[in-house]
């Protein structure tokens, strides 16, 4: 397995805060590498600063073994997506549209063709909303739209010749309700069984240990810990990461830890009387 | 249906507008070039255009009809088309790159930037360029002030709307106070042309306008949708635009030159004539959604047929007078503005 990603020496600092610290990792093709902390900890900014979004004057960034500002853009849209937390989209565009705006990079001239109609709708498919290709997404529930952005950034990556393919997800289930969770991560998952290399950010610790390959533990703008789900997720270093108590156990069916706070909130004092 | 198919039955809308709007828009250029003092009927207008290509004519007309036809009508007409389809393109490229539906070149002040110019040029004395110093100064005005605009109404790498819509309103107030100082200055012939120039008014059509207008205008309407993807991938967001491969940066910058120049040679023929930008793309997206490979072209037939309309309105409703455009186009324009802000406002989305 090769390297798709590689960071070093990342250091990022704003009006005298350090944001990114030290922060060094590689991501090799077909893992999931998912990133857990606390808010502010640096996780949107992190993924800014490998999405070029942002600079940091250090920092050494490479993707498929190259430069990341080396790269041209339009040339890196066939082969990396990034799905942002929020897209701002106001004009009426129908749900197909949308998807099919995904196709931009691999179009010549700005030419639609059939095999690019196929393909939205294959991805429309994988994401459950088969059906919904003619509906307004100006009308559709939040969560419908997070899946129509998703089957966007599948149908950019979609290519017919084999080459690595990188994925960068933030919050991908934010809005979604507990089986759509699972329904997104398990395409995540389809994706890194034909090789793409994935980074997500995630909030659910449940998720993550169900789902991630390799999980990095943010704090503060560093690198807390990073690895497999059962050596991170414990107590010691979820309690310094969040700042929160919390249980680690295993699932009681299958093999993942499970995380339950601890927390004994006051509802539950009044509850007791 | 399968929504599959019904989406493609949708996509299909755009070849019927094309369709329809085609046949109209040739038609309103022959009936509206007939109307006006002296009378040419459609088959007369048919005629003397092909007696000039040496074809055959069916209908007998006069030399009178002829010379008006060619140094009167026709210039005008076309004039009126070119400037509307130039007004239109802008318009909704505009809308695509503020992301947001109720952008129009007028409202953000991007006229009256290329109306200070044009006044400043006259008042001056400025001819530099000839037949093209109007048409640059008005296209300098109009850069300028889009660039403005838009530099102030970037926050984080977003478009601020509230900022754009406020930096718009301190543009017009700026410019049209800057208009009125050479207002002032000038002599009583300047004056005359400021204030025509002003409302607006296909009037002065001759076919140096045209020539000094259309090549400028015609970049805009036919360069633009070269960027149609472009602007697709803007509506979400410029982060979101890069990623898919725009080159944001470089595209921003070409689509502001492409508006000055279709708005700013516009303005310098036919002076302020306002809302055909706001109008024209909206009526546009309704019929054929937002998809800009489709609603630039579309627009721009629009645009032409809507201002070629509205010019033989001026022009014929208080013969021998005529009513300034820009008023005409104001008041179909108006009242549609104040339909769509109700709209918005239904759905929330203000």
């Amino acid at each position: 397995m090769s390297s798709l990603l590689t960071v070093k020496n990342l250091n990022f600092e704003i009006q005298g805060r350090q944001l990114l610290q030290d922060i060094e990792f590689s991501l090799a093709s077909g893992e999931l590498l998912v990133v857990i902390g606390r808010n502010g900890a640096g996780k949107s900014t992190l993924l800014k600063h490998l999405t070029a979004e942002q600079k940091s004057a250090s920092a050494q960034i490479t993707l498929f073994g190259q430069e990341l500002r080396s790269h041209r853009v339009k040339d890196l849209a066939r082969q990396r997506a990034v799905l942002a937390q929020n897209t701002p989209l106001n004009f009426d565009y129908k749900v197909l549209e949308v998807v099919m705006l995904g196709r931009i990079p691999h179009q010549k001239y700005q030419k639609e063709t059939a095999e690019d109609f196929k393909i939205s709708c294959e991805c429309l498919a994988t994401v459950g909303l088969t059906g919904y290709e003619n509906r307004d997404y100006l009308t559709l529930s939040g969560g419908e739209q997070q899946r129509v952005h998703l089957a966007r950034v599948l149908a950019q990556l979609t290519t017919l010749s084999p080459q690595p393919r990188l994925l960068f997800l933030d919050e991908p289930t934010s809005s979604l309700d507990i089986s759509h969770q699972h329904q997104v991560l398990d395409v995540v998952r389809d994706l890194t069984r034909q090789n793409m290399g994935v980074f997500a950010i995630l909030h659910d610790l449940n998720l993550a240990a169900q789902y991630a390959d390799r999980i990095l533990v943010l704090s503060e703008g560093r690198v807390l810990a990073l690895g497999k789900p059962f050596e991170v997720l414990t107590s010691d270093i979820l309690r310094e990461a969040f700042h929160h108590e919390v249980l680690v156990t295993k699932h009681p069916h299958h093999d993942f830890p499970l995380v339950i706070s601890t927390h004994a909130n006051r509802t539950l004092e009044s509850r007791k009387s | 249906m399968r929504p599959q198919k019904s989406y493609l039955v949708f996509r299909r809308r755009g070849t019927f507008f094309f369709l329809a709007i085609i046949p109209t828009l040739i038609a309103s250029l022959i009936f509206s070039m007939g109307m006006g003092a002296v009378e040419i009927s459609p088959a007369q207008v048919i005629s003397i255009l092909a007696a000039k290509v040496g074809w055959q004519p069916w209908a007998d007309f006069s030399e009178q009809q002829e010379a008006v036809l060619f140094a009167i009508r026709f210039p005008r007409v076309v004039l009126g088309m070119v400037v509307g389809a130039g007004l239109a393109v802008s318009g909704a490229a505009m809308q695509g790159l503020f992301r947001n539906p109720l952008a129009d070149p007028g409202l953000l002040g991007i006229s009256s930037g290329a109306s200070l110019f044009v006044a400043c040029t006259i008042v001056l004395n400025i001819n530099i360029f000839g037949l093209y110093t109007l048409p640059l100064a008005a296209f300098l005005g109009s850069i300028l002030a889009i660039s403005v605009i838009y530099a102030l109404a970037q926050q984080d790498r977003k478009t601020n709307v509230a900022t754009m819509l406020l930096a718009g309103i301190a543009i017009n107030a700026l410019c049209g106070s800057g208009t009125g100082l050479f207002t002032f200055l000038s002599t009583d012939e300047q004056l005359r042309t400021i204030t025509f120039w002003q409302m607006g008014s296909l009037g002065g059509a001759s076919w140096s306008a045209v020539l000094s207008a259309s090549p400028w205008i015609l970049l805009c309407v036919v360069l633009m949708p070269l960027l149609a993807n472009a602007l697709n991938a803007l509506l979400l967001g410029e982060n979101n635009a890069r990623h898919l491969g725009v080159p944001v940066e470089v595209v921003k910058w070409m689509i502001v030159v492409l508006i000055g120049l279709g708005v700013g040679a516009g303005v310098s023929v036919a002076g302020m004539i306002g809302f055909v930008g706001l109008v024209v793309p909206h009526v546009v997206r309704m019929f054929v959604g937002p998809n800009h490979r489709i609603v630039l072209p579309a627009s721009a037939l629009l645009g032409s047929l809507l201002l070629a309309l509205a010019d033989l309105l001026a022009r014929t409703v208080v013969i021998p007078m005529e009513l300034p455009l820009g008023i005409v186009t104001s008041m179909l324009g108006g009242p549609f503005f104040l339909y769509l802000l109700l709209q918005s406002k239904r759905r929330g989305r203000l």
